[in-house]
């Protein structure tokens, strides 16, 4: 369940304190989203949006792990890279 | 006299499920089938309206006619890329050019609400007008009502339209033969998309507009060309995948069609993923699906590709004889899935 | 689009498909608890490419397919009352109550509104003062954050015009119920990786414990649920039972610490019946005291009540993986999206309706154990 996506911010408003909002592009289509879950989002921020607020920001350092994990299983015998 | 109230005219009404007409019966879908099936086709049964295609072809003389109705009830009004008006135009056009006819006259008939801005009016009049003169047809008749406030979306328009055939093909559903390539004109998506863009409850920001356009250019450029038309079929409510299913379903054939091939634009595709839409089930007012034989195939490509409104035409599938009667569709990771009708109308969903 | 497309790469979808097929030793049946998921399985044809040794059981993660008849009822009962606005996602609008569904209630007359969001029929709800403006808060803990803000916003407002008809469902106590069955057959699970993004997952680590089994939380595109899969599949053929994180760039173990103080602050623990399963403790949501002026079933007087749901409907044993939907003698014959017997027909996310839209198998004798349907009154 749970139609959630990833959206970039591409601009904050924060003139309710609590009710911080603004705007995410997805692939070019742009909404406003409610910010009020993540109040420490940054613009270029990309947050996963389900009906209308962002309840997390994406890791991006995390973003790869799904390629890096089938590449360890596939290759077992390759040294794995070094994370930084 | 004395006049009995007890006399019964017709058959019962045919039996079904629902006692009252939903928004679904209207939504391009299984409902909407079911209704013109059990309802209107069961009271009107004739020849002409067994060929299950987008407008009727009449003979008199020796002039070959096409003739074809519709109805334009679009909420909101106007939405970017066009409005109820260009609509109007572009869909009779578009009807009567799927039976390879060039489009000539129509009909326009206005239900108009008590209190609508004549101002609105004006604008969608002017809209009609540029949308019939780019078509080259002629409005030639019409019909004003209105109804009081509050019964209506503000406007509703009917049209009616004729073509001439200047051929001898046969397009229809029934003529779609084992083996016809299916070739779609463009993208798709974009009309249904830029209207519920302006919606109450689901309103964001997009460039996109929608595709409303008339087809009759690369339509009589294929006939000109002498292509072995089999059938055509502009896309509209319901998209791609209910045209597929109709046609499938009139001519009793499978078809195959590959997904990695059918374009659809990245704002379309954002939009689609935010409201959990289906591309393949959104509305299109200026593409359309052609099924012309193998040999022909190519040479019909090429030509559709010269007309600006099918610059992106490709090959999307083709029609077999496996005995399944269905739509399937390979996937992006190579897996047959089976493309159905939706009931009625797809709704945006949280799920 | 970024973060999404990548994740659809044919190439890495195939190449754990690959090495899940390397791994399988033994037949392993695994459940996934997630109609977003489910409804990715069918649409990617997931199960079709994973070993035949591998089985794919479909769980009650959809909250549309699991919201009580009753719950349909008081919204129908709601929506058809003058001078209300009745707010609602569009999946609800054709789930079938005891009688009809929102949609034939509006075509008798009702104003009901699709919405995006309930933030939109907070919005409504301000532009239309005189009117009594009520939203259908469905959803599991995915969806717990956003109607609460909404009720947490009205009051701010202090509106008088808007409240929630509340149906709120809990995944763990539903998994503790699969689980903790007789009949059950799950031996690895995929859990929602959206409910944990909120939640976050040291529950999951409690029930991985208890009942000895590999939990993946795992995310909603094919080489997320293919990945997760893997790292399931190869649990269960190292005997191991933990829980792990496939969907780590949204998941953190902790959820979101600001979604889940709102939700403490809205929302507290209630009962809560589920359509084809009855009644599970502690598994819904209802508004707090605090909150309590923003209830529809109080402000509209609607007390509870319980409806004997479809002798034939088996939603219940498919939404606990007890059956698969074309298994039901009902599919595709008497039972299709058009008239639909339960909910997970009409849902987008029901195993029932994404079986008929993709598969369209045509419905197959099945032998049900007698008493097998009451298992859970």
């Amino acid at each position: 369940m749970c139609l959630a996506i990833p959206g970039k911010i591409i601009s904050l408003d924060k003139s309710d304190s609590v009710m911080i909002t603004g705007k995410a592009s997805f692939g070019d289509v742009v909404k406003e989203v409610n910010l009020a879950f993540v109040p420490e989002v940054k613009i270029g921020d990309y947050v996963i949006v389900h009906a209308g607020f962002a309840l997390n920001i994406l890791d991006e350092s995390e973003a790869d792990t799904v390629f890096d994990y089938l590449d360890q299983i596939s290759h077992p015998d390759d040294p794995p890279d070094d994370q930084s | 006299m004395i006049l009995h109230n007890d006399f019964q005219f017709s058959c019962p009404i045919p039996k079904s499920d629902y006692e009252n007409i939903l928004l679904a019966h209207g939504g391009g879908g299984k409902l909407m089938h079911q209704l013109i099936d059990k309802i209107f086709k069961a009271a009107f049964a004739n020849p002409d309206l067994e060929t299950e295609h987008d407008g009727a072809v009449i003979s008199l003389d020796k002039v070959k006619l096409a003739f074809t109705t519709d109805s334009y009830v679009v909420n909101p009004l106007f939405f970017p890329g066009g409005d109820i008006g260009s609509l109007a135009i572009n869909g009779t056009v578009n009807d009567l050019a799927m039976c390879g006819a060039r489009p000539l006259y129509i009909s326009a008939g206005f239900i108009i609400e008590e209190g609508f801005p004549i101002e609105k009016l004006w604008r969608i009049v002017q809209a009609m007008r540029a949308a019939a003169d780019f078509a080259k047809v002629n409005i030639v008749t019409g019909d004003t009502k209105v109804i009081d406030k509050g019964k209506g979306d503000g406007v509703f328009i009917n049209t009616a339209g004729i073509g001439g055939i200047e051929h001898n093909l046969s397009i229809k559903p029934s003529s779609v033969k084992p083996g016809d390539m299916i070739i779609l004109s463009g993208d798709i998506g974009r009309h249904g998309i830029a209207v519920m863009s302006q919606r109450e409850g689901l309103t964001f920001d997009t460039t996109i507009e929608s595709d409303c356009a008339p087809l009759a250019d690369p339509v009589l450029k294929l006939i000109e060309s002498n292509i072995e038309i089999h059938c055509l079929r502009d896309l509209t409510r319901g998209g791609l995948a209910t045209s597929l299913v109709e046609i499938s379903n009139a001519c009793g054939l499978s078809i195959a069609i590959d997904e990695k091939v059918i374009q659809v634009r990245e704002e379309v595709q954002g939009a689609c993923e935010i409201l959990g839409l289906d591309p393949l089930y959104i509305a299109n007012e200026g593409r359309f699906i052609a099924f012309i034989p193998e040999n022909d195939a190519q040479s019909a490509l090429e030509i559709m590709r010269s007309q600006p409104v099918s610059a992106d035409a490709c090959r999307i599938g083709r029609v077999t004889n496996d005995g399944s009667k269905l739509v399937t569709m390979k996937n992006n990771l190579g897996v047959e899935r089976i493309i159905d009708m939706l009931t009625g109308d797809q709704l945006p969903r949280i799920c | 689009m970024k973060y999404l497309d990548e994740y659809r790469d044919p190439q890495i979808a195939h190449g754990y498909v690959r090495e899940i097929a390397r791994i399988t030793t033994r037949p392993w049946t695994i459940m996934e608890v997630c109609g977003g998921q489910t409804h990715a399985i069918l649409k990617y044809g997931i199960d079709q490419l994973l070993p035949d040794k591998i089985s794919l059981l479909h769980g009650p993660g959809c909250p549309v397919c699991v919201t009580s008849v009753e719950f349909i009822d008081k919204a129908i009962d709601i929506a058809s009352r003058k001078n209300v606005i009745f707010c609602s996602f569009g999946d609800m609008l054709r789930v079938p109550g005891s009688a009809k569904d929102l949609l034939a209630a509006k075509a008798n007359g009702a104003d009901i509104r699709t919405v995006y969001s309930p933030m939109d029929a907070l919005t409504i709800a301000k532009n239309n003062s005189t009117k009594e403006v009520v939203f259908f808060a469905i959803g599991f803990e995915t969806t717990a954050p956003a109607n609460g803000m909404a009720v947490y916003q009205a009051k701010r407002m202090r509106l008088t015009n808007f409240s929630i008809l509340c149906a709120q469902v809990l995944i763990p106590p539903a998994i503790e119920l699969i689980l903790s069955s007789p009949n059950n057959c799950v031996n690895g699970l995929l859990a929602a990786g959206h409910v944990c993004m909120v939640m976050g997952y040291t529950e999951y680590e409690q029930l991985a414990l208890k009942y000895n089994i590999p939990i993946v939380i795992t995310g909603f595109e094919p080489s997320d649920i293919l990945q997760g899969i893997y790292m399931t599949v190869l649990q269960l053929e190292q005997h191991k039972a933990i829980v792990e994180n496939q969907y780590s760039r949204a998941v953190k173990r902790e959820g979101n610490s600001e979604t889940k103080r709102l939700i403490e602050e809205v929302f507290r623990v209630v009962d809560r019946r589920w359509r084809g399963i009855a009644e599970i403790k502690s598994s819904g949501l209802s508004l707090t005291e605090k909150y309590a002026e923003f209830d529809a079933e109080k402000r509209f007087g609607l007390r509870n009540y319980s409806i004997d749901e479809s002798n034939e409907c088996i939603a219940g044993l498919v939404l606990q993986g007890i059956k698969k939907p074309d298994e039901c003698p009902a599919f595709a014959q008497r039972c299709t999206p058009e008239h639909p017997l339960g909910a997970t027909m009409v849902s987008a996310e029901g195993a029932c309706a994404a079986y008929y839209r993709y598969r369209q198998t045509s419905g197959k004798q099945s032998h049900m154990k007698e008493g097998q349907i009451n298992d859970f009154t």
